[in-house]
């Protein structure tokens, strides 16, 4: 019997400025983990985190990360990942700081 | 101040450009990562959280006004404005860009500092006691020493590629300021029959298996130091474990083989370095030493020191806790808290900084220190200029009276920077601190030492803290561990685990109940919490964590 799988999102740092990055369905690299592209099912997933890690150009560290949907979007389910979509906790830095532009 | 050589500062440039070439390539896609990051770690540049981290070492913590005011330019040209200060004596940029590093490093060049060795499994930066060359009770300034140590350790053929990393620190002074029993070699300068010369402990560290040092040789002659401690490291290089990360360091190697297998090692090799050892290295210290012919202290009156003393209670409070003895009696060591009540420990903005470096030229025969316990040191003044030093600090946000008591926490980034982190570390910091100061009773509890981490690699030095807070993640969710009755001086000691963790709102009430409950059982005011606890045991304060009592106290 195969475990259920728990969704996931493929996320990284973007080699330039080393900021939180997440991979949407079409390809980009987005700054939002709303946009990121959710991931339902395992195999998908493994080509996926392939697909990141052959863009070691743009990409650091890309790997899987558990996800749930929400209304806008992917939520992160683990605080690391909450945390790393906005940025330290004693001062209004990363993403909290800049209406993030777009993707890379 | 110890001057870069031509040869230095043509390596330390060599090194930039060569770092330069690799950013370049690494962006165009020539470098993959794998290949990449080992070359950023030796420049001292790591990947954190959100952000790259660049590390820079402060060779024995010591700085002067010029590049303090450096450090201040690189954090607002290529950061965010501020720096954090570290306790191994480094300061850490959390915000530059890959591209820009090169030119962060050509600054920093620029006043003869640099990131090299900040990582990897090399011996790291050197530290010291950061009251040395000042200090009443101090035997000799170490640092001459440890800038012999960083000389000969810098690019050591030999020592590139150790088992793991390797920290070294120096005090001296009996009273042990530099944790020397929580490093890989620990050195205390001792004497003997009126000759100079070292105890040296080995085998220290902290991380997931704390373990204090152990004397491998009570006394070295000062002239057998390098080739002793090239001795210690051979050996370390042959018996350390490569197999396995986590039983790489030589607290490992130690526990492993014993101390004595250890020293009949070391002590069978030692001759052989001995002889290659001709005296160059002790010119070389000479030459170094006149580099820190200690300043011309100045013989005026120190009145104004008394009056105001006596005239304000706010310098009065700042001067009990934040002035150290100087050898000289009309001087003092002023350490600057960088633990505003509610700040991130640590942390200087850049304007900060170079009213640091204002101050130390005009008041500190242009000396300024990094302690590991995150403060800034001027460690020259003039007691009658303390009260001007005092007023610009009160101006900059610098005069906080809080050295050595409870609200002067240390504690690692944690998870708001860093990638390896269990939990956050710095909240917890800043709130306990604030609610320290709500309760206006840290002067009453007088000195008390709480070090906090974010993994267990205890960078924060928890297991040294008379109150340590380890944060771990519990099956999703944050959780901070206590570990009590831990020291880093001279009479050193491991804390014990208290009990369960606390989560992440509770652990701020569960520390309180402990000041509480020392509060209530100290014979005196002039038994510490430490010392409380050791005549104690562990029974009350275990009570006042878990205990009904407690927490109804707390409520
Ligand atoms: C990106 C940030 C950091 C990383 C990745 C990091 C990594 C580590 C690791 C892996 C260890 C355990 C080593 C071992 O036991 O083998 C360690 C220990 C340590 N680190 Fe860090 N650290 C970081 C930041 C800091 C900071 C900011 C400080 C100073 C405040 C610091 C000071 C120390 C100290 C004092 C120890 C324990 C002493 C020892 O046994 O070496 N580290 N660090
Ligand atoms: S103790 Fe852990 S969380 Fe804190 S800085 Fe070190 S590695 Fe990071």
């Amino acid at each position: 019997m195969s475990r259920r799988f728990t969704p996931k999102v493929v996320t990284a740092n973007a080699l330039a400025e080393g900021d939180v990055v997440y991979l949407t369905e079409d390809d980009r690299w987005s700054r939002h983990h709303f946009e990121a592209e959710l991931i339902e099912d395992e195999a998908h997933a493994d080509i996926r985190l392939l697909l990141a890690q052959s863009q070691p150009q743009t990409v650091v560290g890309a790997y899987l990360a558990d996800a749930r949907p929400g209304p806008r979007g992917p939520e992160p389910v683990h605080f690391r990942e909450a945390f790393r979509t906005r940025g330290p906790s004693n001062y209004p830095h990363g993403k909290q700081e800049t209406p993030a532009s777009s993707s890379l | 101040m110890y001057r870069y050589t031509e040869f230095d500062d043509s390596f330390v440039r060599n090194r930039v450009a060569q770092f330069r070439k690799q950013v370049e390539r690494r962006l165009a896609g020539a470098l993959t990562e794998d290949e990449f990051k080992p070359l950023r770690l030796m420049n001292g540049l790591y990947l954190q959280l959100h952000a790259y981290m660049l590390r820079v070492a402060i060779p024995y913590g010591t700085l002067d006004s010029r590049k303090m005011r450096q450090l201040a330019m690189i954090a607002e040209r290529w950061d965010k404005g501020y720096g954090h200060f570290t306790t191994r004596q480094n300061i850490q940029y959390n915000w530059p860009k890959l591209h820009d590093v090169p030119d962060m490093l050509d600054a920093l060049a620029d006043v003869e500092m640099h990131a090299i060795q900040t990582s990897g499994n090399t011996i790291r930066n050197v530290t010291a006691d950061h009251f040395a060359g000042a200090s009443a009770d101090e035997i000799a300034d170490p640092r001459p020493i440890a800038e012999l140590l960083r000389q000969w350790s810098t690019d050591h053929p030999e020592f590139q590629f150790l088992p793991r990393k390797f920290k070294i620190a120096i005090t001296g002074s009996p009273n042990d300021r530099a944790v020397t029993r929580a490093h890989d070699i620990g050195l205390r300068m001792v004497e003997r029959g009126g000759e100079p010369g070292f105890e040296v402990v080995v085998g220290g560290g902290l991380g997931r298996t704390p373990m204090l040092g152990q004397v491998i040789r009570a006394f070295l002659p000062r002239a057998d130091l390098l080739p002793y401690i090239e001795a210690i490291l051979a050996t370390y290089n042959a018996l350390g474990r490569r197999d396995n990360k986590f039983k790489a360091r030589i607290k490992i190697t130690v526990h492993e083989n014993g101390i004595d297998t250890i020293r009949e090692m070391v002590e069978a090799e030692f001759p052989h370095r001995r002889a290659q050892f001709q005296g160059g290295d002790q010119a070389l210290l000479r030459e170094i030493e006149a580099a820190f012919a200690p300043p011309a202290l100045r013989d005026a009156p120190s009145e104004a020191f008394e009056a105001a003393r006596a005239a304000d209670p706010v310098f009065r409070a700042w001067a009990d806790t934040n002035l150290a003895a100087h050898r000289h009696p009309d001087h003092a060591i002023i350490t600057i808290s960088l633990k505003a009540h509610g700040a991130t420990p640590g942390d200087a903005t850049a304007d900060q900084m170079r009213v640091m470096a204002d101050l130390a030229e005009r008041y500190g025969h242009d000396e300024l220190r990094i302690s590991h316990e995150q403060n800034v040191i001027l460690p020259h003044v003039h007691k009658g200029d303390l009260p001007a030093v005092h007023a610009a600090l009160r101006e900059a946000g610098l005069a906080t009276a809080n050295v050595g008591l409870a609200s002067d926490i240390i504690a690692c980034p944690g998870m708001d920077y860093c990638a390896l982190a269990t939990a956050r570390s710095i909240p917890v910091a800043q709130q306990i601190a604030t609610r320290i100061e709500d309760l206006k009773l840290e002067h009453d509890v007088g000195p008390l030492k709480i070090k906090i981490s974010g993994c267990i690699n205890a960078c924060g030095h928890h297991h040294v803290g008379h109150i340590g807070i380890l944060g771990l993640d519990r099956a999703g969710v944050e959780n901070y561990q206590i570990t009590l009755g831990g020291d880093g001086t001279e009479t050193a000691a491991i804390g014990e685990r208290a009990g369960p963790g606390f989560a992440y709102d509770e652990i701020v009430p569960a520390v309180e109940r402990l000041i509480l409950a020392y509060l209530d059982q100290r014979e005196s005011r002039e038994e510490s919490f430490l010392d409380a606890y050791r005549r104690l045991g562990p029974a009350p304060f275990k009570e006042a964590l878990y205990g009904k009592e407690g927490r109804r106290h707390a409520a």
